[in-house]
């Protein structure tokens, strides 16, 4: 070290302390930087470790504590404001372990500079260099702290929910809860209702993502390849009502349908069905609801594809149709090899994201049925997906611990699906070019 | 003789085919018209084609002292007012980052918004309801706002950034060159490039409040705070068939605007979604 030192500073190596010495100070925030002699910047570093130190520690310390115990008295404890204040104080101290790493890496820089006799710029200097320099640290910092906030932390506090003992019967204020492992797991993998519960969402989660998404594209693709064809008239008008049904706001959509499939006053029963004479359970019968809503979800959803298939087919150059003629290729050649790659290739990362779409459509299965219709020795309803179904055990079976651990799993499964898409994803692949 | 037989049969299937669509699409569409213009309150004895058409129901919601249909509508506007601005503000300087600055940690916090964009905000929706009971935001205007804003965040972020990366670096490199400081070079030279996407942005989160029940459902207790779904939805949760004409009609006075709008934009939102979403 020191050796290096004299080869490659010269005589004014010794104007300070050396890095390490200086960041070894810096222990304590701020001395080494009066080793550095930056009185300055010292002071500020040492004024805001104080403060943080006075005002915080107390509330970090016993915000940690409550999140070890929960709570011991269950007059004066809420387990579930302990919780919420101990990943608080996890988050925070996080941040400050990282700030009083930077007040160390800052010590030792400055003591380096000093040493290979570079100018440390003043404070006010030091300060436009930084809003110069670390202009997107102001904008991606308090971003990122509120994204925390809203974000991370939910999902933080879901998984700490999950192991917890946190149901309707040992619900907080009254009672305390406890860390219980992994036991809502094991009861979610063992327990006979949860195992057929869980195995019935699961199938019918993968088969409405599927067979929902895959339809609604199917018919999206056939109608806009219809409508495309240059022998077809009043295309501005078709277009138009196709599209309706994605310019009406769909939460309202989706209630106006569960009232048209009522079994016993719904329009399409009265009106429809009874031309055939016959009237169908559409909400009653699990098969049936399961049909009814992948309707819905087709009707809601094929306007989005069909426009954006549209606009790519109008943008296929005539000639590679005309070079095609040219080589007798037919109908369904020219479908196969210059339509379906020219609209497969602009649109597929959009149809990719409808899948993940389906996968959390809340907003269809919960309004139109309420995940129902309901399942004897199942916990969930016969359309339930993982996330109504963890929507219906947290708001209307209080029964927290089961929603988080299931939560879990979704949170597994989307992570998968992220990961995947991550490397399709272009930004990544032109991240280099930058 | 054969060739132009085969091509009108296929024509009128096409046709037939659109007739089909257009029944399917606008039946309960209609359905709800007319069921909002049926007199009684009850779907039970609604016709498809009423015996007698009656504004009972609109004027109910706009007269009617029980009714809180204005309130809703007014607090829904406030809250889409200032969701689209501060999206639009935030978003966009992000987005701008994230496009145009190289710094340490670039890579990861794009991974880490991209990730975040993956999880369903409704996940956390208990841990939402006790943070907001802990800090006070709590049924105010406030905590819904900031929730949208930043729950919104990362799906814009990656729209608009997409769509700033097909804008050329020289622009805003030979901005920088002439002494022009960040936000200058953004609000000068990148905002005015990027606008339709920011308009894009500002659309979805204008409506988002229209549309979303769930979120207020939970931060929203009082009813003369209720957004406009969330004050609708509360018209039916309770007795299905009861109050569904009163429903029907003020859906309709929501549903009617937003599609206009939709419609005469729909052209410009494609352009910017296929844009981004390629791009990105």
């Amino acid at each position: 070290m020191q050796i290096q030192q004299a080869a490659t500073g010269g005589p004014q190596t010794l104007a300070g302390p050396k890095p390490r010495t200086a960041a070894l100070l810096s222990v304590i925030p701020g001395f080494g930087q009066y080793a550095n002699r930056r009185y300055i910047k010292g002071t500020i570093f040492l004024l805001l470790a104080a403060a943080v130190g006075i005002a915080l520690s107390a509330p970090i310390v016993n915000g940690i504590y409550g999140l070890i115990t929960l709570g011991s008295n269950p007059e004066t404890d809420d387990s579930r404001t302990l919780l919420v204040e101990g990943i608080i104080a996890v988050l925070l101290l996080a941040l400050f372990t990282s700030a009083y790493a930077l007040n160390l890496r800052d010590a030792y820089r400055d003591a380096a500079k000093r040493q290979e006799g570079l100018r440390i710029p003043s404070v006010r200097q030091a300060f436009h260099d930084s809003w110069e320099h670390g202009f997107p640290y102001f904008v991606i910092v308090p971003t990122f702290m509120l994204l925390t906030m809203i974000v991370i932390f939910p999902l933080l506090f879901m998984i700490c929910l999950a192991f917890t003992n946190y149901n309707l019967y040992n619900s907080p204020p009254a009672h305390l809860l406890d860390w219980v492992a992994f036991d809502n797991f094991a009861a979610l993998f063992t327990e006979g209702v949860w195992t057929k519960s869980l195995l019935a969402v699961l199938t019918w989660t993968v088969v409405w993502t599927l067979v929902a998404t895959s339809l609604q594209i199917a018919l999206a693709f056939f109608l806009a390849l219809l409508v495309n064809d240059a022998r077809v008239r009043f295309k501005k008008l078709i277009r138009t009502v196709f599209i309706l049904p994605w310019a009406v706001p769909s939460f309202m959509t989706v209630l106006v349908f569960a009232a048209m499939f009522n079994d016993t006053f719904g329009s399409v029963n009265r009106d429809v069905m009874s031309i055939f004479g016959t009237s169908v359970p559409w909400l009653t019968d699990p098969t049936w609801a399961r049909i009814a809503i992948i309707f819905v979800q087709i009707w809601l959803g094929f306007p989005y594809v069909f426009t954006l298939v549209t606009g790519v087919l109008q943008s296929i150059s005539k000639d590679w149709y005309e070079a095609a003629d040219v080589d007798g290729g037919s109908r369904w050649d020219k479908m196969r090899f210059i339509t379906l790659p020219h609209v497969l290739y602009a649109t597929a990362p959009l149809l990719i994201m409808q899948f993940s779409y389906n996968f959390n459509n809340f907003n269809i299965i919960y309004l139109f049925n309420k995940g129902g219709p309901p399942v004897p020795g199942q916990s969930s309803g016969a359309t339930d997906i993982l996330i109504s179904w963890v929507y219906t055990l947290t708001f209307d079976q209080n029964n927290y611990k089961m929603a988080a651990a299931i939560s879990i799993i979704m949170g597994l499964v989307v992570a998968l699906f992220a990961f995947f898409q991550f490397r399709r994803t272009r930004s990544f692949r032109e991240e280099g070019m930058y | 003789m054969g060739r132009t037989l085969k091509s009108r049969l296929e024509v009128a299937g096409i046709y037939l085919v659109v007739l089909i669509m257009f029944a399917v699409i606008l039946y309960p569409l209609l359905w709800a018209v007319s069921i909002s213009l049926n007199p009684g309150t009850s779907m039970f004895s609604s016709k498809l084609i009423p015996d007698s058409l009656s504004l009972e129901h609109y004027k109910w919601l706009f007269y009617d002292p029980r009714s809180d249909y204005v309130l809703w509508y007014k607090n829904t506007i406030y809250v889409a007012v200032l969701n689209a601005l501060f999206s639009v503000i935030m978003v966009g300087l992000v987005a701008f980052v994230f496009s145009r600055y190289h710094f340490a940690g670039r890579k990861n916090s794009i991974y880490a918004v991209l990730l975040m964009q993956m999880f369903p905000v409704l996940m956390g929706m208990v841990a939402i309801y006790l943070l907001l009971n802990l800090v006070g935001l709590l049924d105010t205007f406030a905590g819904l706002i900031i929730f949208y804003v930043i729950g919104g965040l990362p799906m814009n972020v990656f729209l608009v950034k997409g769509y700033m990366d097909t804008i050329p670096r020289d622009l805003d490199e030979s901005a920088k060159m002439d002494g022009a400081g960040h936000l200058t070079t953004y609000f000068r030279i990148l905002f005015p490039l990027v606008r339709p996407i920011l308009a894009v942005v500002a659309l979805f989160t204008f409506m988002a409040p229209f549309m979303d029940f769930l979120t207020p459902r939970i931060i929203l207790r009082s009813p003369e705070k209720f957004t406009i779904a969330l004050g609708l939805f509360s018209f039916i949760n309770d007795k299905v068939g009861n109050n569904f004409t009163m429903f029907a009609a003020g859906t309709i006075l929501v549903a009617l605007p937003i599609a206009v709008v939709f419609l005469i934009l729909q052209r410009y939102l494609i352009a910017g979604l296929a844009e981004g979403a390629t791009k990105g």
